[in-house]
């Protein structure tokens, strides 16, 4: 028979090892998944892990890798904040999109106006677009007492709503024939998230990744909003004792994950999307979900979570192009990831007895 | 515009029908709710039944045999979520996302051939007699069998809750986990149980947007009805008529926000489509703000992990 | 006469620990059977094996003559076996009947039982109404709803858990008519306790327990209880000493402090005032579930108060959180230690920052100085006697002894002008619970002001310079601690409530 213990203490080791333990787990799982749509499962994961990155046409995908881990570790170190407080937003996505349009807005207001305060202007539109779709679930979860779970994630519908309505009305090209979609910012280049160093994939959106997982290091390790944030997640009720304000951690989560994914936003439709369309947005507010798990809530971990789903992303893509992929087994094997990452976890605070308890 | 078009036995008659998939996953989600789970994967539940349910349907012809196939499916993933929550005590709400997640693309990958089919369809009951009164008829007894497998649902899940020991024994497990377990009740066994049958009812509801309501299949075409189930337990206060209820709501809503659609109200069609989303979140305000009662309906041990230590 | 229960050689282990070494006894018929030891002595364990929900490692259970080993407490209950639990094993949001009927194999339907119970708490004094939610009940009621759960099931053997910690002694005093009914009509009664005087008072036999090990048995009819508290410690006790004080001028004071309940099953504080002067002991006593928690709540800081009611030196500081009172010198020490003193899955030194922040210094600028808190941590290590591997173990890791020394250590090192602790010995051993007392007395004679809110009432008599009683939010006024009978203490805390004597 076999039974779980408690660990007297959380096992430092299983803590790191078990995100590697779930990618191995997830590249069985799913090779079995792709052998069963009759492909060849090592081909399969090749194609997808390696390829991309050592490949033939790698040059083109390392570029790549950047474009697509940037706004997942940008949302992910926000929704990290929120998910270690056990403040639970799901409506990244949402947040995404109203600061896309938020930004691009303002950008597109400007047209043609040429100046360097262009961007920095829809930027700030952007993050505060995302913020204050946060606080719709924050400020009803503090006065109200409502669910922020359901909340944000229904927002997300209303959010895709109004995009298309965005897309297709207020922020249509004037001189876009009427063609759904607004003007493109690379013909706008004050407003244009442009690539910093040519075929690198980096643009400002990676660098605000780069620099929000450095802040939410030193937020967590050093800050004392960091370990309230911490321990109001572990124990609400030390928290309270300990003088933590929930509603301001409440607040300052959301708050912080919305911004953050704002932010995302902008930088995606201002540089690799290009313009507002009615599906500029590809999911990247719920696979951040499973980036933060997968990296622990840490942001180092983050990080590297990050780029892995970037690169689950792009390997999909040429497995999609190169092995006929369909590209909805990229999503379930992202699932699949989630789900053996939750539960390998078990190893972190437990362990596992075998053999006899009964002796009757 | 024209609202004249919009015939109001025909509202009713159809808000039923819209109602009908949200009834089925929130009263399964309730019972799984009320053994102290909370398993936010409906919405993955509902689109893999919808999938199932469509696939099986197409391939025998059969709708029942379909709907079957979907209440399998759905308790198959919901099984997944169960493994991992009550044996590897993983966290409630990140499992139902996850399984959300993994539902969507598992559904996506299973469709891929069966975009632009048309299901075999369902039979509507047109109970004899009965259907023929006017106005009642065409509102009450004209509608296919699921219709009325969801109503009967709801007052069996009254009945089981309220009088009978299995019942009770449901309420006790998700009120004190570790005082059923001190007592000697299984409360793995017991939520297993409930994830199974919550499952099975998300798979059904599923089926019923794909095979019913819409009737064909398109990637993510739940959108967001398993998450309106979710608010709508909330809403309905862990209660199974009030749960019925906010369906009826949430089903009114959608079907006259279409018929004004369809009539060309001079509201923009997305600001229409998005309004049963807003009047969701608006009810659940309403509902949390009366902050004792709703307390004191949410079972006690909703989300927690049990670990028996002894 | 045969015995209803042979234990022999039972043994449980658990990782790390050995729970039951080789236990063995034996319970006559009507006889009321003493299971005496420590907290961590291994009571629970073995009865928990009798009641079917621990399998033992090794040994054998005879129950009324047959090989008894119960898979799950339905068997155990189905065999004759009754429990009444120390934790309730009640649910709050279910009524008396339901919750009965919880804990019966085959009850009847709900009027058969309702009827049932309301003739057997009758019969046996525990009045009960049938149809009340457990949650609106007092502990002594929630007691009430488990024995009458066991007693109809007619059971030949009565576990009992600690039955007298949440009862007045009005109360204990007619538990005990109770029992010797029940002894009287053939039940014999395995009877866990701590408390030697109760023990003396009902109990035929008595086994002691200490360390997993049957260390004797003995008639505590005879026996004293000295020599039963050698037996059970394995030691000399050491009694604290009061070092001569002086109280001085009032440090805290509340003014008909008045607070709604937080939860739904809370207490609501009702025009509560009291004094606390500096150098003196303040102790409040009061069975669990009167406003214990609330008070804690109001005091430290978790639960704003209305302007007005609440007063530190001189200063209204209702309004403060709790660490703009920590700054003045206000602190608390909650009863709860794992989730509420201390955050379980946090390390020593965080957990020196969830209170010793503002007190010590452990920040600069918002940044968290942890080389500080590391420091302030060892120092509450070493000065509090906490046997820890270091500072980065998690507070889960440690025996409950050890991290209640290590909670009180961090509060009093940070120097209190006020300190509130909420059951400072609870489910601590002998001789952490000495050392504990002796440092609030230390504390005291020091010229702090200390309020100590606890249940045991010895350990309040032991300490306190004035006594009061909370009862339903209410607390009764403060009167001094020495030569107050038990008899006034029990009507302070309540009397026996609606409770009635049995008529025997």
């Amino acid at each position: 028979m076999i039974t779980l213990e408690k660990r007297p203490e959380p096992s430092r080791f299983w803590s790191w090892a078990t995100p590697v333990l779930a990618v191995l787990l997830t590249m069985v799982a799913g090779g079995a998944m792709f052998a069963a749509l009759g492909k060849d499962p090592v081909e399969a994961i090749r194609t997808i892990f390696w390829d991309p990155l050592f490949g033939e046409f790698a040059f083109y995908y390392r570029g790549q890798l950047l474009v697509k881990a940037g706004p997942l570790i940008l949302i992910a170190i926000g929704l990290s904040m929120g998910f270690r407080a056990g403040i639970w937003n799901i409506g990244a996505e949402g947040q995404y999109i109203i600061g896309a349009i938020c930004g691009a807005a303002l950008g597109l207001a400007f047209y043609p106006f040429d100046s360097f305060i262009v961007f920095p202007l829809m930027v700030l539109a952007g993050a505060l677009g995302g913020f204050l779709w946060a606080m719709i679930p924050g400020i009803l979860r503090v006065k109200f007492n409502t669910n922020e779970i359901l909340v944000s994630l229904l927002l997300v519908y209303v959010a895709e709503f109004i995009l298309a309505s965005m897309a297709l009305g207020a922020l249509k090209n004037p001189d876009g024939a009427g063609f759904p979609g607004s003007r493109n910012f690379r013909s706008y280049p004050s407003g244009f998230n442009e690539e910093i160093i040519a075929g690198t994939g980096l643009h400002w959106g990676v660098v605000a990744a780069f620099i929000a997982v450095i802040f939410a290091y030193v937020l967590f390790a050093r800050h004392q909003m960091g370990f309230q944030i911490k321990l109001a997640g572990q124990a609400p009720r030390a928290a309270r004792f300990g003088g933590v304000n929930p509603s301001r951690l409440i607040l300052f989560c959301l708050g912080m994950s919305g911004a953050l994914a704002g932010l995302a936003g902008l930088f995606e439709v201002s540089g690799p999307a290009g313009q507002v369309s009615i599906d500029f947005n590809v999911g990247y507010g719920f696979t951040a979900i499973i980036v933060a798990f997968l990296g622990r809530l840490h942001p180092v971990g983050i990080l590297l979570a990050g780029l892995l789903l970037a690169l689950t992303y792009i390997g999909g893509e040429a497995a999609q192009s190169s092995l006929g992929l369909p590209a909805a087994a990229i999503q379930a094997f992202q699932g699949m990831l989630l789900f053996f990452l939750l539960a390998v976890d078990v190893l972190t605070n437990f362990r596992f007895r075998f053999g006899k308890r009964e002796v009757v | 515009m024209d609202l004249s078009s919009i015939n109001p036995i025909l509202l009713v008659a159809s808000l039923m029908v819209a109602a009908t998939p949200i009834i089925l996953a929130a009263i399964g989600e309730l019972i799984v709710e009320k053994s102290g789970v909370l398993n936010l994967g409906v919405e993955g539940m509902m689109i893999v039944g919808a999938i199932c349910g469509f696939a099986i349907a197409v391939q025998t012809g059969s709708p029942f045999v379909g709907f079957v196939a979907a209440a399998f499916g759905g308790a198959v993933l919901s099984l997944l979520f169960g493994i991992l929550t009550q044996y590897f005590l993983s966290n409630q709400v990140a499992t139902g996302l996850g399984l959300t997640l993994f539902g969507l693309g598992l559904s996506s990958l299973m469709g891929q051939g069966y975009i632009g089919i048309r299901p075999p369809a369902t039979p509507r009951l047109e109970i004899p007699v009965l259907s023929d009164i006017p106005v009642l008829g065409p509102v009450l007894f004209n509608h296919d069998l699921m219709v009325y497998v969801a109503l009967g649902l709801v007052v069996a899940t009254w009945a089981v809750l309220k009088f009978t020991r299995a019942g009770l024994i449901l309420r006790a497990v998700g009120e004190n986990h570790d005082a059923a377990h001190a007592l000697g009740y299984k409360v793995v066994r017991v939520r297993l149980m409930a994830i199974t049958f919550g499952g099975a009812c998300a798979g059904l509801g599923g089926a019923y947007l794909s095979l019913v309501r819409v009737p064909q299949w398109t990637e993510g075409m739940t959108a967001g009805a398993g998450w309106i189930a979710l608010a709508i337990v909330v809403f309905g206060a862990w209660r199974p008529f009030r749960v019925l209820l906010g369906a009826y709501l949430f089903g009114g809503v959608t079907v006259l926000q279409l018929n004004l659609q369809a009539a060309g109200v001079a509201i923009p069609v997305e600001y229409l489509s998005m309004s049963p989303y807003l009047i969701t979140i608006a009810v659940l305000v309403i509902m949390s703000s009366g902050k004792a009662k709703a307390a004191l309906s949410a079972p006690a041990c909703l989300g927690k992990i049990f670990h028996a230590s002894s | 006469m045969s015995a209803v229960l042979e234990l022999s050689g039972l043994t449980k282990a658990y990782p790390g620990v050995i729970a039951n070494d080789d236990v063995s006894l034996t319970i006559q018929p009507g006889e009321v059977h003493a299971l005496l030891g420590e907290n961590g002595a291994g009571k629970s364990t073995l009865v928990k094996m009798i009641y079917g929900l621990v399998k033992p490692d090794a040994g054998r259970m005879i129950f009324l003559g047959q090989e008894f080993a119960p898979a799950e407490p339905r068997a155990a209950r189905a065999a004759g076996v009754a429990m009444v639990f120390q934790h309730f094993s009640l649910f709050e949001a279910l009524d008396v009947a339901e919750n009965i009927a919880l804990g019966m194999e085959h009850p009847p339907n709900m009027r058969d039982l309702a009827a049932r119970i309301t003739e057997v708490s009758q019969a046996y004094g525990l009045p009960l109404d049938p149809s009340r939610l457990v949650g609106d009940l007092s502990a002594g009621e929630r007691q009430r709803v488990e024995i009458i759960r066991c007693l109809l099931q007619n059971p030949k053997l009565l576990i009992m858990d600690e039955p007298t910690s949440v009862l007045t002694p009005q109360e204990v005093g007619i538990l005990f008519q109770t029992l010797e009914k029940l002894r009287s009509e053939g039940t014999s009664i395995l009877y866990i306790s701590h408390k030697l005087e109760e023990i003396r008072r009902l109990c035929d036999a008595a086994t002691i327990l200490r360390l997993g090990k049957n260390v004797g048995t003995c008639d505590p009819k005879v026996e004293t209880a000295r020599a039963m508290a050698e037996m059970m410690v394995g030691a000399t006790l050491h009694v604290p000493e009061r070092k001569p004080h002086e109280r001085t001028q009032v440090a805290l004071e509340l003014r008909g402090l008045s607070l709604a309940a937080p939860s739904a099953f809370g207490t609501s504080l009702k025009e509560v005032s009291l004094n606390v002067h500096r150098g003196e002991i303040l102790g409040i006593g009061g069975v669990a579930g009167n406003g214990q928690d609330e008070l804690t709540a109001a005091l430290s800081g978790e639960m704003p108060v209305a302007a007005g009611q609440l007063w530190f030196e001189g200063q209204d500081i209702g309004a403060l959180g709790p660490n703009e009172r920590r700054a003045l010198g206000l602190l608390a020490a909650p009863e709860e230690r794992l989730g509420h003193a201390a955050a379980p899955d946090m390390s020593l030194t965080e957990n020196a920052v969830l209170t010793a922040t503002t007190r010590k210094s452990l920040t600069r600028k918002g940044f968290v100085n942890w080389r500080a808190a590391e420091g302030y941590t060892k120092e509450v290590i070493a000065q509090f006697d906490v046997r820890t591997p270091g500072p980065h173990t998690a507070a889960r890791a440690l025996s409950g002894g050890n991290l209640q020394k290590y909670v009180i250590g961090r509060e009093i090192l940070q120097d209190p002008d006020v300190l509130v602790v909420n059951q400072p010995t609870w489910g601590v051993d002998a001789a952490a619970a000495a050392a504990i007392r002796q440092a609030l007395l230390d504390l005291a004679a020091g010229g702090a002001a200390i309020i100590v809110i606890s249940q045991d009432l010895d350990e309040l008599m032991e300490i306190s310079d004035r006594f009061a009683a909370l009862n339903e939010g209410r607390l009764t006024p403060p009167v001094p601690a020495s030569g107050l009978s038990v008899e006034k203490i029990g009507l302070m805390m309540g009397g026996a409530h609606d409770l009635e004597p049995v008529h025997v």
